[in-house]
């Protein structure tokens, strides 16, 4: 098993090389290495996992019932939503099945749900209702005037983005993946049977590729010969606001999406807070993730509507995500049988509900480009560090602190986290590569006072971490 | 399992109010006195604070806070550290955690005097990029003066009120050259001697009228956008950035509490005998006004002190009382609810908005109770107070009284 953050690339032939380690990426070395006798690579070229899109977006299980019918994505979010749902409750990754609301503000809205009621039947969920406005106003009292009706979809859940990008990679790397950290690839040439990679490293030697690069995707397809579609980033921005506002929202509010656009949504996050977002902006920078003063307008005021008094509390963040758009409305996967390659990509905004889903899917196309697969074994499952506030943290825990005082010293007040939780993550599988790798482990630094109070003594637990070598 | 326990009164919070508090209570002997604070040292804030300041004398936070804690333990209050209180059981009863288990307290009083913080980047909603190298003083003050931590070579100091010069001070004994300090308002709010001293001996500007409106650079902070009010911008470049002042109370457990807030402070709304709205529930210092000197706060939890003596011994708490509003450019008073019997000695506020020579008029429901024209200016993110000698005047079942300037 092995992580690494340096150095050159093993002198090896892998069976199988995916690049990116996002949500997808690792969904897919995870899948892969249920099949025993595969040499697996995961390169990445961040210094850490879901550094990408899977560590900023809202963070929603979907069921998938506004997928286009037939579509692609319609299907492996509806099989992925399943999959993960199962696979999160074996592994310890939050997910609250809180449902969500589509909330009509206008006539054109509230003409819009019996269709979106239909659209859901066609993609196979067949749980949703329409409300009136009297059972809207009692599910959400804290609403603000003039909702007219809303579609209730009980199966929206909630989870959590980071540990489910992590427990895949946990579990990848602990059934022997090599994850290659730090390790862009910048060119792709075949010599014979093999793939040679040219990343910053060194070169790595693969049979069969796996194309998970995001956002990159496009540049990735092309250093194989491919001019299949263009990534357009679609930047979406995000306001969370304290955990002080959770109890004004039950379920995820969901825009209803119209002829003038998708609008934003409010929802609950598994660590306590509440999300407001996403904004929706093409914007050609890969690498844009900023926040803008007109993105954060724009969601207050559209924010005001839905739950006013949402705008009274503190923001303990502000971010923004990039949704891997392309030309078409579906995922763009495909598999090229003479390459020994699959693509994946057009991952825009559900991946981290498909992820399980399109694992296996790419594990099929792979197999149809000739990779020979043993039959799968089951992996040794992984036991996650909760992060949810709905499942008891080691601060409420009696049992955890008297076997060891260390989950009994909180550190991070605002999140109440412990020492012993952030040693934990500093000597996990894969220890973060950043502080900010700490914090989507532990929630250290996440909490309203951004490090006023501790963001010091988190920094010096981290680098003391690092310096005994496991950080 | 939670080991259950009963004190007398439970002080949350080993800041300067919380001992202050604490000490009064244990000297006055009313019984078992427990004070119980999250962090592994008491003292609050000033033990990070190695600059002077503190305190009549102008000691150094670590001197004052070290003074602090001899003074409670020193009268019998038992300072129990790395307790956090995370949640209510029961009214007076609360939950804890600490490295020696979970515990469930229950107390005759319950004083909260659990602090305020700095409003960090994210609540100040400005925008731009998740670089490194942003911080609050808070933070600032601990990486640099207790853990020794490299800082950054080129700060901007946002803010210029008394905090925003002790952040200059330790960037600069980290070795970080201070590139400006950034305030909103026309001019800066400290001593006139402090604002001198930072532009003649050591050439840092202070640029008024101005907000910092972006934050640019990936991995690391690389600059901050600037915006004059006339609508110039500007691009700083630094490698650092301290988000100072702005504070807020710590009030997570007053409103886990269900207690009543006040709208301007955001902390619990408290009469003159330091009262909330929940029986036996007492809150002290700068949860009920972020933020006031230590010396003010700590007089604070000596007046609390006796209060909660009374309680303990009468067992009186008021039914009704009369709400405090300011109008703009007023922000907050404090205390800012009126009950009969305890009518408060003064009252602190807090402007927006410089004025030379404030004249401040107190009405309830139409009546004017009290005028008067304060001879010292209102400066923004400084006290200034007025006397309580009008109290008597409210009418106990009358509106709220009514603040603004004149
Ligand atoms: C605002 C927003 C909200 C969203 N909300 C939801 C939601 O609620 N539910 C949901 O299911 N989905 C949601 N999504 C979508 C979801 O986040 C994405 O579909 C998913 O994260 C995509 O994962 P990925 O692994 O394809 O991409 P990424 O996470 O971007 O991973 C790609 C990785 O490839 C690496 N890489 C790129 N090029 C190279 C190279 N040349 N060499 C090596 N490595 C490379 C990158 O560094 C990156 O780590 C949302 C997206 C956004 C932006
Ligand atoms: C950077 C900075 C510089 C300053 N410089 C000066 C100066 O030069 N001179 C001056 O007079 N004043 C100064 N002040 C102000 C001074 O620090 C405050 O007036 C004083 O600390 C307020 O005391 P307090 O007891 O109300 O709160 P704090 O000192 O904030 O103490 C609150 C305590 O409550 C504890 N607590 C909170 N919640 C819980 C919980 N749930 N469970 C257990 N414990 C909890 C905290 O750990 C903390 O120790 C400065 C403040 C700052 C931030």
């Amino acid at each position: 098993m092995a992580v690494v953050r340096r150095g050159a690339p093993p002198d090896v032939t892998y069976d199988v090389t995916v690049i990116g380690a996002g949500v997808v990426g690792t969904a897919v070395a995870r899948e892969l290495a249920r099949h025993p006798g595969l040499r697996i690579a995961l390169v990445e070229a961040a210094d850490d996992v879901g550094e990408g899109t899977s560590k900023a977006n809202t963070a929603i299980l979907h069921t998938g019932f506004d997928a286009v019918p037939g579509s692609l994505e319609s299907r492996l979010v509806r099989e992925g939503q399943a999959r993960l749902a199962v696979y999160a409750a074996e592994s310890g990754i939050p997910v609250e099945p809180v449902g969500a609301l589509l909330v009509a503000w206008d006539d054109e809205q509230l003409a819009a749900l019996p269709q979106l009621l239909a659209k859901a039947e066609r993609n196979g969920y067949h749980a949703a209702r329409l409300l009136g406005p009297a059972e809207v106003r009692a599910r959400e009292p804290h609403l603000g005037p003039g909702a007219l009706g809303a579609l209730d979809v009980p199966g929206e859940s909630i989870i959590c983005p980071w540990t489910t990008t992590l427990a895949y990679a946990t579990q990848a790397v602990r059934a022997g993946v090599d994850l290659l950290l730090n390790c862009r690839v910048g060119r792709v040439s075949s010599s014979g049977e093999a793939h040679l990679l040219t990343t910053g490293r060194g070169t790595l030697r693969t049979r069969y590729l796996v194309n998970a690069a995001g956002l990159h995707a496009d540049t990735v397809d092309r250093l194989l010969g491919h001019d299949a579609f263009t990534v357009t980033p679609r930047r979406g921005q995000l306001i969370v606001y304290d955990k002080l506002a959770r109890d004004l929202v039950r379920h995820i509010l969901l825009p209803v999406p119209t002829a003038l656009g998708k609008g934003v949504l409010v929802a609950p996050t598994v660590h306590g807070n509440v999300l407001l977002g996403p904004t929706a902006e093409e914007v050609d920078d890969k690498s844009a993730t900023g926040t803008t003063a007109e993105g954060i307008a724009a969601l207050r005021e559209k924010g005001h509507r839905i739950l006013p008094e949402l705008l009274d509390e503190e923001v303990t963040a502000v971010y923004a995500g990039l949704r891997a758009a392309t030309d078409q409305d579906d995922y763009r996967i495909s598999a090229h049988k003479e390459q020994r390659y699959v693509t994946v990509g057009g991952i825009r905004s559900t991946g981290l509900t498909a992820s399980m889903a399109i694992a296996a899917h790419v594990t099929e196309l792979l197999a149809g480009t000739g990779l020979d697969l043993s039959a799968p074994r089951d992996v040794e499952p992984v036991r996650m560090p909760n992060l949810g506030e709905a499942f008891p943290r080691p601060y409420r825990r009696a049992d955890l602190i008297a076997a060891d005082p260390a989950y009994g010293e909180i550190v991070c007040h605002c999140e109440r986290v412990t020492r012993g939780e952030i040693r934990d993550a500093l000597a996990a599988t894969i220890p973060p590569g950043s502080p900010e790798g700490l914090r989507r482990r532990t929630r250290a630094r996440n909490g309203r006072c951004q490090g006023f109070y501790c963001g010091a003594q988190v920094r010096e637990l981290y680098e003391r971490g690092a310096e005994m070598g496991t950080g | 399992m939670r080991r259950e326990r009963i004190v007398d009164v439970l002080v949350v919070g080993a800041g300067p109010a919380g001992l202050a508090t604490a000490a009064g209570l244990a000297a006055a002997g009313v019984g078992e006195v427990e004070v119980v604070d999250r962090e592994r040292q008491a003292g609050g804030i000033p033990r990070h604070c190695l600059h002077g300041g503190f305190g009549r004398l102008g000691m150094t936070g670590p001197q004052y806070a070290e003074r602090c804690v001899a003074a409670a333990v020193g009268t019998g209050a038992v300072l129990r550290t790395g307790v956090s209180v995370t949640a209510w059981a029961a009214p007076l009863t609360v939950d804890t955690t600490s490295p020696r288990g979970l515990e469930r307290i229950t107390a005759r009083a319950v004083v909260l005097a659990t602090g305020a913080r700095e409003r960090p980047r994210a609540a100040r909603l400005v925008p731009g990029t998740r670089p490194a190298g942003v911080y609050t003083t808070g933070e600032l003050q601990q990486a640099a003066d207790l853990h020794r931590q490299r800082i950054g070579t080129r700060a901007v100091v946002v803010g210029a009120e008394p905090v925003s010069f002790t952040a200059l001070d330790t960037l600069r004994r980290a070795g970080v050259a201070v590139a400006a300090l950034v305030t909103e308002h026309p001019r800066h709010q400290a001593r006139p001697a402090r604002a001198l001293d930072a532009r003649l001996r050591h050439g840092v500007p202070v640029l008024t009228d101005a907000t910092v409106v972006e934050l640019v650079g990936r991995g690391r902070l690389s600059g901050v956008g600037l915006r004059h009010r006339d609508g110039r911008t500007a691009h700083v470049a630094c490698d650092t950035v301290v988000f100072t002042g702005d504070f807020v109370p710590d009030h997570e457990l007053a409103r886990r509490a269900g207690l009543l807030l006040d709208p301007g402070t955001r902390g619990p709304a408290v009469d003159g005998a330091f009262r909330t709205d929940g029986r036996g529930v007492f809150a002290v210092g700068n949860v009920l006004h972020a933020a006031e000197p230590a010396r003010a706060v700590a007089r604070e939890g000596t007046l609390a002190a006796e209060a909660v003596r009374r309680y303990l011994s009468d067992g009186d708490w008021p039914s009704a009382s009369v709400r405090l509003r300011v109008a703009a450019p007023l922000a907050w008073i404090a205390p800012n609810r009126l009950t009969p019997d305890d009518p408060p000695g003064a009252f602190t506020l807090r402007t927006t908005e410089f004025a030379a020579r404030p004249a401040l008029v107190i009405t309830q429901d139409g009546r004017t109770l009290h005028r008067t024209r304060s001879r010292r200016p209102a400066v923004p993110n400084r006290p200034f107070r007025v006397a309580g000698d009008w109290t008597g005047r409210v009418d106990a079942r009358g509106g709220a009284v009514r603040i603004a300037l004149g």
